[in-house]
């Protein structure tokens, strides 16, 4: 099963681990990425997520299809926040379960890295001096 | 023809709203849509990059537009 989430609450631990534990699961890997106090050598904030949600949710589909293409995977949850997320908040939780670690471990790498690639997502970070969205210029 | 373009992140700065009306000729494609937004818009030209979605999907530069797609600037993404 593959849950797909774009929302502008806080996102919860447990409800990935509820979703991606099995029976037949031997490993379960989750990627919890935070809003870190630093950037650029300045100090952050908070964070600003938009998205593109009907598209975002439609590539994180296919990046999902492409994981299972690679790895025996049981359960793949992903969410992702919209909205305001202060330092050490939770923006993106990434998990994964399958028979084996190996497998478990690298797929939710993969879909982590390719999420950062793909998916229509744009983060504005705050700074105690200003603000920009991230990667937007050269 | 008119298309109804969405902006996302900066590109929704650099309109100044999350959706403009864009008229360009009748057969048009991604890449000549660029090429006249940047002209109306030449803070396009600045960033690092940025591409086009048709219906929710990437866009190559050759495919041609509809009036009633769904048409969106996708600037550098930066989720996770």
């Amino acid at each position: 099963m593959n849950h797909i989430s774009i929302r502008d609450t806080d996102l919860k631990l447990d409800d990935c681990y509820q979703f991606i534990a099995a029976p037949d699961a031997g490993g379960i890997d989750i990627f919890v990425g935070t809003v870190r106090n630093k950037s650029l050598g300045k100090t952050a904030v908070k964070l600003e997520f938009e998205a593109y949600e009907k598209m975002a949710i439609s590539e994180i589909a296919k990046i999902i299809e492409e994981a299972r293409s690679n790895w025996d995977l049981i359960n793949v949850f992903v969410a992702h926040r919209t909205g305001t997320v202060e330092v050490m908040g939770i923006a993106v939780i990434i998990g994964v379960s399958s028979m084996h670690r190996a497998a478990a471990f690298e797929a939710c790498r993969f879909i982590i890295d390719n999420l950062k690639q793909t998916v229509p997502i744009w983060k504005k970070e705050f700074f105690d001096d200003g603000a920009h969205w991230v990667s937007a210029h050269p | 023809m008119v298309l109804q373009i969405l902006a996302f992140g900066i590109a929704k700065d650099i309109f100044g709203a999350r959706q403009i009306n864009f008229v360009v000729p009748s057969q048009c494609t991604v890449e000549t849509m660029k090429d006249l937004l940047e002209e109306r818009f030449p803070a396009l030209k600045r960033l690092a990059t940025y591409a086009v979605a048709i219906n929710e999907v990437y866009a190559v530069p050759a495919q041609y537009l509809q009036e009633k797609d769904e048409v969106a600037i996708i600037p550098p993404v930066s989720g996770g």
